[in-house]
């Protein structure tokens, strides 16, 4: 048999080739998947409404159009007041995680984390108990909160888990011989900050700073529970496309709004090219001791910082539990019998835990084969080169614009695969494609880490390289393959803006159940379904936690010296 | 016939180029080391021979067979690496057992095998440990068992030695080397030390930038070093500059020096003269001896066993090694002054 296609001079085996087969499928299976669909949401910016190419009138009339062309400015005010905001707080937080003494220092890690298990929107209900028309303090802020103050305090409490996670993992990677080498010197505590903490972590800072950025502007459920008036670039995509079908102004105002967050994502991208490994094998860690004003300082910064996330969970579950705010403020279980808000009651809550199961199951499945057949398929670089694109992509697109995608892609009439839409399984392949990123990179770096010369010893072997796969390569990526799985899981439970022109009367989510009871005026009930999500997601994550501490201690034993 | 025969190799990493035209033999049963500095081309070489790294161009036969362009899964060959890349989720004797495990053979026989193989490495007792409950020089039997499992006829080992602590080291070298005898596997071992090229090897390869520069058995290569690159790289060794002013002396500076005449260099030509340390003679010097310098004892540097002196004659300066006898007998002092001649047939010549 002769074999065309060779890695240099060395013939391709059987094995090579299905991998390689693999390959092609993960790259078809992503061009489907995020490509084509985005692909469609270009070509529909140059139609009118009956699919008549226009070239570029509909960007000018968008750009004609005041009311529109202001949205794109209020997303860019927005998303910068939130960044200047989000990420000096969380900077401080995460130095208080990592570099000072703080007493429980596990429960202000897991305070700060709450945010990331509750729908956007579940912020913005709560700031409307607090300062709303009928808020207990709106004489606080003259009862404007719907608007910029709002937005801004509920995208504060929304981004902050995310940079502090980032800023975390970047300030705990520090080498202690650094201070010790800045200490013999005789460098001041300014000094040592300055010329030490900050330059380590300086990508950190900037990465954090692009996440939360993309994240404001991309955000849909904020501005559409407490914007008022004021609008925003994902509000307007919603409105042109739900509100008034001109399916052409969306397209145009998603590709806007892809416009920002595809350059957070280059200046992101830029910036950690330049990262260079800090962390050496034969770096010492730095462990904190204990230094009295500093730590006391942290501590109530932290405990002020807990006190404000607690304070706005706490409010919507105190309004979700009160009868009629904010005159009868005795307690009830009534705000949680769905049915008498939503036709589908609590299925929506089944929706979302069976879309969530789906992109967990399938998506980890796709997300780490595909990574190991990319970095383990022996030659085929271009190929291999397209996965890494496409993978990526995803991150730079906002949800509400993926969503829009689908609906031009799988909804046109002679696409073979429009049986899909309004299924629950386009809702699952959407979330998978969403999310698609985090969980690539997490798989690659998981696989990165494990000693490259297994397939050579297999292949010496003669052992088939999936063998070892099994055997060896999943076992040891355990740990990184449920995080990826629970990672899809809570953020499916909580997403809005990518599904939320995908779902069908059956199918309807949680998420998207609160949003639509929130907008029909009953503000409890919604409050009341954000809370359940949070509930689900974070008990999943707790069960996650938990096994990771117990379970895999006795699965993983080999790690054990 | 050689059991492994490498003809014309190139390799190219983009403008770089790896191997340049490498051709080489190998004897079956024979112990080879590829030695040169980090970056010479050795481990791309073993990898090119495993499959690993396919060749630009060029051919390798094993056993009379083609395998230029076979993947490393249909070769014969078994691996250690220098991480030992030994499966740490699966326990000693699974790791050992690996490769006999698919080859469909019994569970008695696979386990029979595997009792085999750790006692030979020394380890009878360890089946039922994971990796990470092992010391490196453990891990490193247990990963050279594993690649022995399946009796392949071709042994490569990629710096097995470099990541273990020097004690552990030298003791390895010898199993190592007792072992391959006893097995009589033909192996390749690379290396960037040359202590341990020395020990181990029947024959060394010292290879740089790419290309071969060098090819014998330890005595050959320390003693008749073929290039200045070689004198230099393997052991210690005394470069002094000068001319050729005779086919048979090389002057250095004010100084002449015999040596054994030299046919391949022109007269006047600029040559680089090469002695190692421990060659400087000091004791039973003959009256006329040839070569004898009377020198100044600038340094003299306590190395354990012996000393490491640093002479001064005039325009040359040397590094002569010295046993502590030696001093005591002729009362070496540092400032002293001292007669040594450097033996004709103990220089070697090199173009400059």
């Amino acid at each position: 048999m002769s074999l065309a296609i060779a890695t240099g001079t060395i013939r391709a085996s059987r094995e090579d080739l299905l991998m390689r087969a693999g390959v092609v499928a993960v790259v078809a299976i992503l061009l489907l998947m995020v490509g084509l669909p985005l692909w469609a949401l270009l070509a529909k910016g140059f139609e009118d409404a009956d699919g008549r190419f226009v070239g570029l009138a509909n960007y000018a009339a968008y750009f004609a159009t005041p009311a529109l062309f202001n949205s794109a400015l209020n997303s860019f005010e927005v998303a910068a007041i939130t960044t200047l905001v989000v990420v000096p707080l969380a900077f401080l937080y995460a130095y208080a995680l990592t570099r000072t003494v703080l007493p429980l220092r596990w429960l202000f890690q897991g305070i700060a984390l709450i945010p990331i298990f509750a729908p956007s929107l579940l912020p913005g209900l709560a700031l409307i108990y607090l300062f709303g028309t009928q808020g207990f303090f709106k004489a606080l802020v003259g009862g404007q909160i719907y608007g910029i103050k709002g937005i801004v305090i509920a995208q504060v409490f929304y981004c902050f888990p995310h940079a502090v996670l980032i800023l975390t993992t970047a300030l705990r990677t520090a080498d202690a011989r650094l201070y010790e080498a800045a200490d013999a010197l005789g460098a001041s505590k300014l000094r040592v900050f300055f010329t030490v903490t900050l330059p380590g972590a300086k990508y950190g800072v900037v990465s954090a700073a692009m996440v939360v950025f993309t994240l404001v502007i991309t955000d849909f459920g904020v501005a559409k529970v407490i914007g008022g008036n004021f609008n925003v670039l994902a509000t307007d995509v919603y409105k042109q496309v739900i509100g008034q079908q001109n399916f052409s102004m969306g397209a145009v105002v998603g590709m806007v709004l892809l416009a920002p967050a595809a350059l957070a994502f280059a200046v992101d991208r830029l910036v950690q090219r330049k990262q260079v490994a800090l962390l050496t094998a034969r770096a010492v860690p730095l462990e904190p001791r204990p230094k009295f004003a500093r730590d006391a300082f942290f501590t109530l910064f932290c405990v002020i910082v807990s006190l404000f996330i607690l304070a706005i969970i706490g409010m919507a579950a105190w309004g979700s539990l009160i009868k009629y705010w904010p005159y009868n403020l005795s307690l009830t279980w009534a705000n949680y019998d769905f049915e008498k808000v939503d036709a589908n009651g609590w299925d929506s809550l089944l929706n979302s835990i069976r879309m969530a199961v789906g992109a967990a199951i399938f998506g980890t499945a796709l997300m780490f084969v595909g990574a190991w057949l990319t970095e383990k398929t022996r030659g085929f670089g271009a190929v291999r080169g397209l996965v890494q694109l496409l993978a990526f992509l995803p991150m730079a697109v906002p949800g509400l614009v993926l969503g829009l995608g689908y609906i031009f892609f799988f909804n046109a009439r002679n696409n073979p695969l429009n049986f899909l839409y309004a299924t629950m399984a386009i809702l699952v392949i959407n979330s998978v494609a969403h999310f698609y990123t985090v969980g690539h990179l997490t798989a690659a770096t998981a696989l990165k880490q494990i000693d490259p010369e297994f397939e050579a010893v297999s292949a010496s072997l003669k052992v088939p390289v999936w063998r070892t796969f099994l055997r060896v390569t999943v076992p040891i990526c355990l740990p990184a393959i449920l995080d990826i799985a629970i990672y899809l899981f809570v953020n499916a439970m909580t997403t809005v803006s990518s599904v939320i022109f995908l779902y069908s009367p059956d199918t309807k989510l949680a998420s998207v159940a609160a949003l639509n009871i929130e907008e029909a005026g009953t503000t409890a009930a919604a409050a009341a379904l954000c809370l359940v999500i949070v509930g689900i997601s974070a008990t999943v994550k707790g069960l996650h936690l938990l096994a990771d501490r117990f379970l895999f201690d006795r699965l993983q034993r080999w790690r054990r010296r | 016939m050689s059991y492994l025969e490498v003809r014309n190799l190139t390799k190219c990493f983009g403008d770089f180029t790896a191997l340049r035209d490498v051709s080489l033999d190998v004897a079956e049963g024979e112990f080879v080391c590829f030695l040169g500095p980090s970056g010479c081309g050795k481990t791309t070489l073993l990898r090119a021979i495993a499959g690993l790294e396919p060749q630009s161009s060029g051919t390798i036969r094993q056993k009379g067979r083609d395998v230029s362009s076979l993947p490393p899964a249909q070769r014969d060959f078994g691996i250690v690496f220098q991480s030992y890349a030994l499966f740490p989720n699966l326990t000693v004797a699974d790791n050992v057992g690996y490769g006999l495990a698919s080859r469909r053979r019994k569970r008695a026989e696979i386990a029979a095998r595997v009792t085999e193989l750790l006692s030979l490495v020394g380890m009878p007792d360890a089946g039922v440990k994971y990796p990470a409950q092992l010391s490196g020089g453990q891990q490193q039997r247990v990963a050279l068992a594993r690649a022995l499992a399946t009796s392949p006829g071709l042994l490569l080992l990629d710096e097995p030695l470099s990541a273990l602590d020097a004690r552990v080291r030298v003791r390895l070298r010898h199993e190592i080397k007792t072992l391959q005898r006893r097995l009589g596997v033909t192996t390749i071992m690379v290396t960037h030390d040359q202590e341990e090229a020395l020990t181990m090897a029947d024959r060394i390869v010292v290879m740089n930038h790419g290309v071969i520069e060098q090819v014998g058995t330890p005595q050959d290569i320390y003693r008749a070093p073929a290039t200045a690159f070689v004198a230099d790289f393997v052991g210690a060794m005394n470069f002094l500059d000068g001319t050729l002013e005779a086919p048979d002396r090389v002057r250095i500076g004010s100084v002449s020096l015999a040596c054994q005449a030299q046919d391949g260099l022109k007269q006047g030509a600029g040559v680089r003269l090469c002695i190692r340390p421990e060659d400087v003679r000091v004791r039973d010097l003959p009256v006329g001896a040839a070569n004898r310098l009377t020198v100044k004892v600038k340094e003299l540097d306590f190395v354990g066993a012996f000393c490491r002196a640093s002479l001064e004659a005039g325009d040359i300066a040397l590094m002569a090694d010295f046993s502590s006898n030696l001093i005591r007998d002729l009362g070496v002092t540092m400032g002293g002054t001292l007669d040594v001649a450097l033996p004709p047939d103990r220089l070697r010549i090199f173009a400059a």
